[in-house]
């Protein structure tokens, strides 16, 4: 460092004029763009936590006949509305492994509800990779091995029983493999629609455009709950439970798209200003093109997001359809349809855990909003 | 004397990472002007906000201390409790930053806006704000000061709106003014009047400035010390004489080597006759219609008139303007990527012998054909490469549309031009966002030479870049018109840049050419007063050349306002009238 009399400071440090030109110039950002998403996605902790919570969950909907002690609609007519029952291990200070301890179930006719008497004396080990009920794994091998069952004599209700004496356990994860594949085939139709229509909407304008955002508006003005009654109630009462929740997602699908439409059509409007759509016009690339290489990639992840987010609709839509009996109906077994049971007030009081289906509809319509919103906070990873 | 401002060892980084202000100590006298000079990443604006503590949530102070007050009183900034330090913003030390269009809130009226300082600041004194708020509109320069007050921020124009910006700075009569690249988002002439306005402010209320910018030029202009930073360093600092006259760091001397000046031209140059045009256009004219909502008839916007442009083969032709001169429509029209209006012609010839290719009315085949030999630079380095695209993907991406080639010749091509404009071919498989604006546009012009065009129309190439890169665009932009024999239609708001790239200049101004003539018979003798407005008003990194505001002031104005010989009215512009060979200006006979 040197000063001049006058006050002229100079820093001595060596200094090179000449830079390298190949240098990088942010060598942090120096990574496809889905790296760069992930690095500060990662940084979002509750949105990864509900990331991988989704990620088991929908991993686990395949294999759910295997873990679940019962199969679906396994009636036990000896217990109906059993309570909740506990797994334990140490029986008077000693190990035995997971047991349970059988329980006998009687009318209480006073208070007019079933009462169960639990028979602490005699513990009973929990069968593993029994066999049990039949169920096909993966949805197409049949197979009878449960990862635990119910020791001869004894039940295993971890999460209680319901009015015909069905595990509610076991039909809460079986109510996961339709519940939580609504939401996604909803989302695609409705994505595949939306992106269609948002996109030619936001390229070409002018007449098109006007048309498709009028149809948008005469869509979304419909009241949303009488539509989806009507809909479904259009549905053949003889139909097969598959060929109904096809329908119902498809329905859920096709009064979701409007609002996506509208995100794409706006980011398209946005995006077309950019210089490099323009170049790529002007070295003579055809409108297809130009959607496809240019403006899709770029809005892609915003879109994920926003689907990321409207699943949770999608599956609070299935849900309270079902739970008004126009959606599924038993024996298909869904989170809406077993809620369905649930109506009775009275019955909720005396038998709370016959409205613990809500449990997993609140966690994961949590988790995609916790996976969603990290997600579109992660999604400019231009931004530093 | 104590400084009113003194910045010691001042330290931020973000993170872990390595701090990106690095001992910066400075400090400004009271009535003093301090300029920060640096390019982009130097780390002046983190410094200057660091005073007013409004930095990055994210940003650390590692270190330093910044004391500010006349004698006496003096505090500290750094440590000060919020309260007291809400206190000093917008009342003893206020700032003006950049951008005017988003500095403005565009739903408050402007004299409420302004008006608020005071009720911040002064609820006690009961003065009357709106007395106070007029006569600061008067220091300011509007010639309507209640109607001002009246008006939304939508209905000013930029220049406006940034003395706008200033009287609320302003109102409150602080100590210290921050103005964050106050001009840098106007156009020149605007610009001069700006920095002539704080000047004259500056007099008036003995207030201390700290004019942070990246042009040399504005700092001779204002500054009587200079603080010159570089990557978060101070490289040299100074009392403006000795920096800028004598500047002893090897970056400051990079500066003024590269930054532009209009040359002082010691004769006219001899007037050159071209036949071989490889664009030219015949009274081009563009009308917009614009809805004026409501019931109304639509508004039609004239946006450029009359224009008659050839470009010679091998040769450069600069249209200079300020913004919504309609400069940028010639360069679309020119491009065929805008359909002008009836009678205008357009002809392109790629090869001297050919006919003219009719870029007014193209069709299919002709534009394929067109578009293989006009190819076009972008102003926006940062957008005008698509971020999911490898580089490779983005220079082959022309081949592919025009089905050049198989994969291997496009990739040997690309690698061609990834060496032709200086960067190494290893490059290719990276993505954009991970390089510097230079190199970008470096890319974006290998991208346009991958089709071998004849023709490239440069829209303001090297407006968004730092000084010192855009001496190197400009230096490589000369080596490949060496190369390949290019001929350029370049577009831009600058003289300076215009005056060392260019082969033939046309100056236009509301649509129209006021004057056209090659650059040193144009900085010779300019004729037209908006050219010489224009070129009064490009600041020079020489003290002893400051901007002279009568001149600007002359020309910058409205055509109604111009000396009557060159004066016109709405569209009825005098024809252009050839001067001197070569020189036409528009004018009156």
């Amino acid at each position: 460092m040197s000063t001049l009399p006058d006050g002229h400071y100079i820093d001595d440090a060596p200094y090179d004029p000449d830079e390298n030109l190949s240098a990088l110039d942010r060598k942090d950002m120096d990574a496809p763009a889905w790296q760069l998403v992930w690095r500060r996605f990662r940084r979002h902790r509750l949105g990864l936590i509900a990331g991988l919570f989704l990620l088991v969950s929908y991993l686990l909907l395949p294999v759910a006949g295997f873990i679940a002690p019962y199969t679906a609609n396994e009636r036990s007519a000896e217990y109906l509305y059993h309570p909740p029952q506990a797994i334990h291990l140490f029986h008077e200070g000693t190990l035995i492994g997971p047991f349970v301890y059988p329980t006998t179930g009687q009318a209480d006719l006073v208070n007019f509800r079933w009462q169960y008497e639990t028979d602490t004396a005699r513990p009973m080990r929990l069968q593993m990779f029994c066999e049990g009920g039949a169920y096909k794994l993966l949805g197409f091998i049949p197979s009878d091995t449960h990862l635990f069952c119910a020791p001869e004599g004894a039940t295993v209700f971890l999460w209680g029983s319901d009015r015909l004496g069905r595990d509610v356990f076991s039909r809460i994860l079986y109510g996961a493999q339709l519940s939580l594949t609504v939401g996604l085939i909803g989302i695609t139709v409705s994505f595949v629609l939306g992106i269609f229509f948002g996109s030619i909407a936001g390229y070409f304008g002018g007449k098109t455009d006007w048309i498709i955002n009028r149809a948008i508006e005469i869509l979304r003005s419909l009241p949303e709950l009488p539509l989806w009654l009507a809909l479904s109630a259009a549905v053949p009462s003889n139909w097969g439970p598959v060929a109904v929740f096809f329908i119902i997602s498809i329905i859920l699908g096709i009064l979701d798209w409007p609002g996506l439409a509208r995100a794409v059509r706006s980011k398209f409007l946005s995006l077309r200003e950019e210089e490099y759509v323009r170049a790529a016009e002007m070295m003579g690339a055809k409108p297809g093109r130009v959607i496809r290489r240019h403006l899709l990639p770029n809005f892609m992840s915003h879109l994920i997001a926003s689907a990321t987010l409207s699943i949770p609709a999608m599956i609070l839509g299935e849900t309270a359809l079902s739970f008004l009996g126009l959606g599924l109906r038993a024996p298909a077994v869904s989170w809406g349809v077993m809620l369905n049971d649930a109506q009775n007030l009275a019955s909720i009081e005396i038998y709370p855990w016959t409205a613990i289906p809500m449990l997993p509809i609140i966690i994961v319509v949590l988790a995609f909003n916790f996976l969603g919103d990290g997600l579109r906070d992660s999604l400019d990873p231009y931004k530093s | 004397m104590t400084p009113l401002l003194d910045v010691a060892d001042l330290s931020i980084g973000f993170g872990t990472a390595p701090p990106v202000v690095q001992g910066v100590s400075f400090s400004v006298m009271p009535g003093e002007t301090l300029a920060l000079v640096g390019e982009s990443g130097s780390g002046k604006t983190l410094t200057c906000r660091s005073v007013l503590r409004i930095l990055p949530g994210s940003a650390q102070l590692r270190s330093g201390s910044i004391r500010f007050g006349r004698a006496g009183a003096v505090q500290d900034l750094l440590t000060l409790p919020a309260r007291q330090m809400r206190d000093i913003r917008g009342n003893q030390i206020s700032m003006i930053f950049q951008e005017p269009m988003r500095s403005l809130s565009p739903l408050h009226r402007i004299g409420n806006q302004v008006s608020e300082v005071l009720k911040l600041h002064r609820s006690k004194t009961g003065a009357n704000p709106r007395k106070q708020v007029l006569e600061t509109f008067e220091q300011v320069g509007f010639t309507d000061p209640a109607r001002v007050w009246r008006a939304y921020p939508f209905e000013l124009s930029g220049g406006m709106r940034q003395r706008a910006m200033i009287a609320m700075a302003m109102v409150a009569r602080p100590d210290l003014l921050i103005a964050d690249e106050p001009t840098t988002a106007l156009d020149v002439t605007t610009q001069a009047q700006v920095l002539g306005l704080i000047k004259q402010l500056q007099r008036d209320t003995g207030m201390a400035v700290i004019l942070v910018t990246h042009d040399l030029g504005v700092v001779a202009n204002m500054a009587e010390k200079v603080v010159v930073m570089n990557k978060g360093k101070v490289m040299e600092s100074g009392p403006a004489a000795a920096v800028l006259g004598a500047p002893q760091h090897g970056y400051t001397q990079k500066l003024f080597a590269a930054a532009p000046m209009i040359p002082q031209v010691a004769a006219p140059s001899d007037p050159v006759v071209y036949n071989d045009l490889i664009l030219d256009m015949q009274h081009v004219s563009k009308t917009y219609q614009v809805r004026a909502g409501g019931w109304k008839a639509p508004i039609r916007v004239r946006a450029c008139i009359d224009v008659n442009l050839s470009l010679p083969r091998g040769r450069t032709l600069a249209v200079v303007g300020e913004s919504g001169s309609g400069k940028t429509t010639c360069a679309r029209i020119a491009l065929g990527a805008e359909a002008p209006d009836a009678g205008s012609r357009v002809l392109f010839r790629a090869k001297g012998a050919e006919d003219a290719l009719p870029v007014h009315a193209m069709d299919r085949a002709q534009r394929t054909c067109f578009q293989r030999a006009a190819q076009m630079v972008f102003q926006d380095p940062y957008s005008s490469l698509s971020p999911r695209m490898r580089i490779q993907e983005a220079l082959t991406e022309p081949m592919e549309i025009h089905g050049l080639g198989t994969r291997a010749d496009r990739r040997d091509k690309a690698a061609e031009m990834l060496r032709w404009v200086g960067l190494s071919p290893d490059m290719l498989g990276r993505f954009p966002h991970a390089f510097s604006g230079g190199q970008r546009q470096r890319l974006s012009i290998a991208r346009a030479l991958t089709l071998d065009p004849q023709l490239l129309v440069c829209d303001e190439p090297t407006s968004a870049l730092d000084v010192s890169v855009q001496e190197q665009i400009l230096t490589l932009l000369e080596d490949i018109q060496e190369r390949m024999g290019l001929s350029y239609l370049f577009i831009s708001h600058d003289l300076a840049v215009v005056s060392r790239i260019a082969d033939e200049v046309a100056v236009m101004r509301q649509g129209v050419i006021v004057e056209q003539a090659p650059p040193d018979t144009l900085f010779y003798s300019p004729q037209h007063p908006y050219t010489k407005a224009l070129i009064a008003a490009q600041p020079e990194p020489d003290l002893s050349r400051p901007i002279d505001l009568a001149l600007v002031a002359k020309g910058a104005g409205s055509p109604a306002s111009w000396p009557e010989m060159f004066r016109f009215e709405g569209t009825t512009a005098p024809a252009l009238v050839e001067v001197n060979p070569g020189h036409q200006v528009r004018c009156h006979v």
